[in-house]
């Protein structure tokens, strides 16, 4: 299903976080959202996954605004894999795939054949198999964040929310989790840190910079100097190699990494 | 069946030693109608005496493991339990404050335990939140809080109490199911069986609460609304527990524990089990506290924190998943 975010408006504290912001990602789509720490990538999602209510401005899932939908309905939709590590001693690997089904459920929560079915396809398909089940608790980092993409594909959404997911992963277990969410085709609005993994997983990269959209679009087009300056504080520049990713080197000389604004050193 | 067995037994030990095969005539007389009861004295030990205190233990134990267990998930912390959130203190100001006032707007002791209990956890709640969501570092901090305030009322109060009330006071707080009788059985019974019905379907909620409020409400969950609702049924069920049976610490808190490290964490199961070895557990203390000492009592406060404290701090020197809720 498509994501339409139409003028999104987000104050907190009476802080404008979110100015202003369009966004659209088509069906089958992953964009990336990229940005410095507190430009609002995060808020932006939770708008999405239905956590926080925009003070103004309409996100849609498909053709209905979340805000219309309830809860489980929107989560039916929905699956997003957050940063929030909650209280998960105790869960086996399985079981918290199987939270996932969570939205699907009656009144008794009780499996049906249909929840056994997505469980068991998610663990399967996101390798979760060998330590399906082990505590969570005891899992190293690339496990766990396989067991939430698991958890989240159990739901068998229409669009995939992910907050650096990649996050504290070696570089091998950072792209088998790129590869797989690839492999799914499921649109995917995801926020990374990393500018090389955003372009390399991304079809389109939405820049955040203090709360408003300052570029949008294909990779190359979005990382360009100017950008990575402006917004980053790092020079560097991007070329596209033989297989089509977009690679950013980065100035070898003193990054001129300064607070917004100021002045940095010539490229 | 265990549970049974275990009552069964801790009817037949005390003061006065019953064999079990009496003691299951005389149960299986009042509860059929059907058979020879033994001698009046006996008969009466068992059924008046002995019977509703071990039911009432078991019903109590059951409450408090199953209001901890839940209250642990609902504030993401594993020290949570009707103490640590100032409920048990708020229950215990309404009913000292009944105790030495008389009734309060038509309230007897059991019901200002419950007003008192609702109204600290909705205080509680109120303070620990923070733009509409919960803090939980904040939530425990307001209850310790609250409990603090709570208890000193309570100690004000004492101070205008007359003797005889002190000693109702006194026996309240420690903790005891020694006044059990069969009248107070039916309310407790309900509210007992109903919270852990409902709070064991509300198990798969609990489930994804335990993911984080984030991921929970992108599970849809309702996460403030179902916390609501399980804070009044907490209350409700701890309020009812602590009027009966007096300040009982310590079950809450490692029951749920216990069942958590040796069956998992998935509610649906955590809260029957938690609700049946805390029932066990209470039995047990019972048993002891009219033994050990007898013809003598021991209130089961002093009882359950004797046994408990040690398993606890075992626990938290044993159980390194403890490290990363």
């Amino acid at each position: 299903m498509k994501l339409t975010v139409d003028h999104l408006h987000i104050t907190l504290d009476r802080k404008l976080i979110l100015r202003e912001v369009n966004l659209e990602a088509a069906k089958g789509d992953i964009v990336g959202l990229v940005g410095p720490n507190g430009s609002g990538k995060s808020t932006l999602l939770r708008t999405v996954y239905r956590s926080l209510r925009p003070a103004d401005g309409v996100v849609k899932v498909g053709d209905d605004d979340v805000w219309e939908l309830s809860a489980r309905t929107a989560a039916r939709r929905t699956a997003a894999v957050l940063q929030d590590a909650g209280t998960t001693t105790g869960l086996t690997a399985t079981e918290i795939v199987a939270l996932g089904r969570t939205p699907h459920h009656g009144l008794t929560g009780r499996d049906g054949t249909e929840d056994r079915r997505a469980v068991a396809e998610a663990v399967d398909r996101c390798g979760v198999a060998p330590f399906a089940d082990r505590d969570y608790a005891t899992l190293s980092g690339g496990e766990r964040q396989r067991v939430l993409l698991a958890r989240a594909l159990a739901q068998r959404p229409c669009l995939l929310v992910l907050d650096e997911l990649t996050n504290h992963l070696d570089i091998r277990a950072r792209f088998e989790l790129l590869d797989l969410i690839r492999s799914t085709g499921i649109t995917t609005l995801a926020v990374l840190h990393d500018l090389d993994l955003a372009a390399r997983l991304c079809d389109h990269l939405v820049v955040l910079h203090e709360g408003e959209v300052v570029a949008a679009g294909p990779v190359p087009d979005v990382l360009t100097p100017d950008i990575l300056r402006g917004v980053f504080g790092v020079l560097g520049r991007t070329e596209r190699d033989e297989d089509g990713v977009v690679r950013i080197t980065y100035a070898a000389q003193p990054l001129a990494v300064g607070p917004h604004g100021t002045a940095y050193s010539q490229t | 069946m265990v549970l049974f067995a275990v009552m069964v037994v801790a009817v037949s030990i005390g003061a006065v030693n019953i064999p079990v095969a009496d003691v299951w005539r005389i149960l299986l007389h009042h509860v059929t109608g059907q058979g020879a009861t033994a001698d009046p004295a006996t008969d009466q030990i068992v059924w008046s005496f002995r019977a509703p205190r071990v039911a009432l233990a078991a019903l109590v134990g059951a409450g408090l493991g199953v209001a901890g267990a839940v209250l642990q998930t609902l504030v993401s912390n594993p020290l949570a339990d009707p103490i640590v959130l100032g409920f048990s203190y708020g229950a215990s100001l309404g009913a000292v404050l009944v105790i030495t006032l008389g009734g309060l707007a038509g309230l007897g002791v059991s019901g200002a335990a419950f007003v008192g209990a609702l109204a600290a956890g909705a205080l509680v709640f109120a303070l620990g939140q923070r733009r509409g969501r919960l803090a939980p570092t904040r939530l425990v901090l307001a209850g310790v809080t609250v409990g603090y305030v709570l208890l000193s009322m309570t100690s004000f109060v004492q101070l205008l109490a007359t003797p005889t009330e002190l000693r109702t006071v006194m026996f309240w707080m420690l903790g005891s199911v020694a006044g059990a009788q069969w009248d107070q059985l039916p309310t407790v019974t309900v509210v007992v069986l109903t919270s852990t019905v409902v709070l064991t379907l509300f198990g798969r909620r609990l489930n994804a609460l335990l993911a984080g409020d984030e991921s929970a409400t992108a599970l849809g969950v309702d996460v403030n609304r179902l916390r609501a609702v399980l804070l009044v049924i907490s209350a409700l069920l701890t309020g009812t527990v602590i009027a009966v049976a007096g300040g009982i610490g310590f079950v809450g808190l490692m029951i749920p524990h216990l069942v958590r490290l040796t069956v998992g964490a998935d509610h649906r199961r955590l809260l029957p089990l938690t609700a049946l070895l805390g029932a066990v557990y209470l039995v047990v203390v019972d048993l002891l506290s009219r033994t050990v000492n007898r013809p003598n009592e021991l209130p089961l406060g002093i009882l359950t924190a004797l046994l408990g404290a040690p398993f606890f701090l075992w626990l938290l020197r044993r159980n390194k998943g403890l490290d990363t809720v």
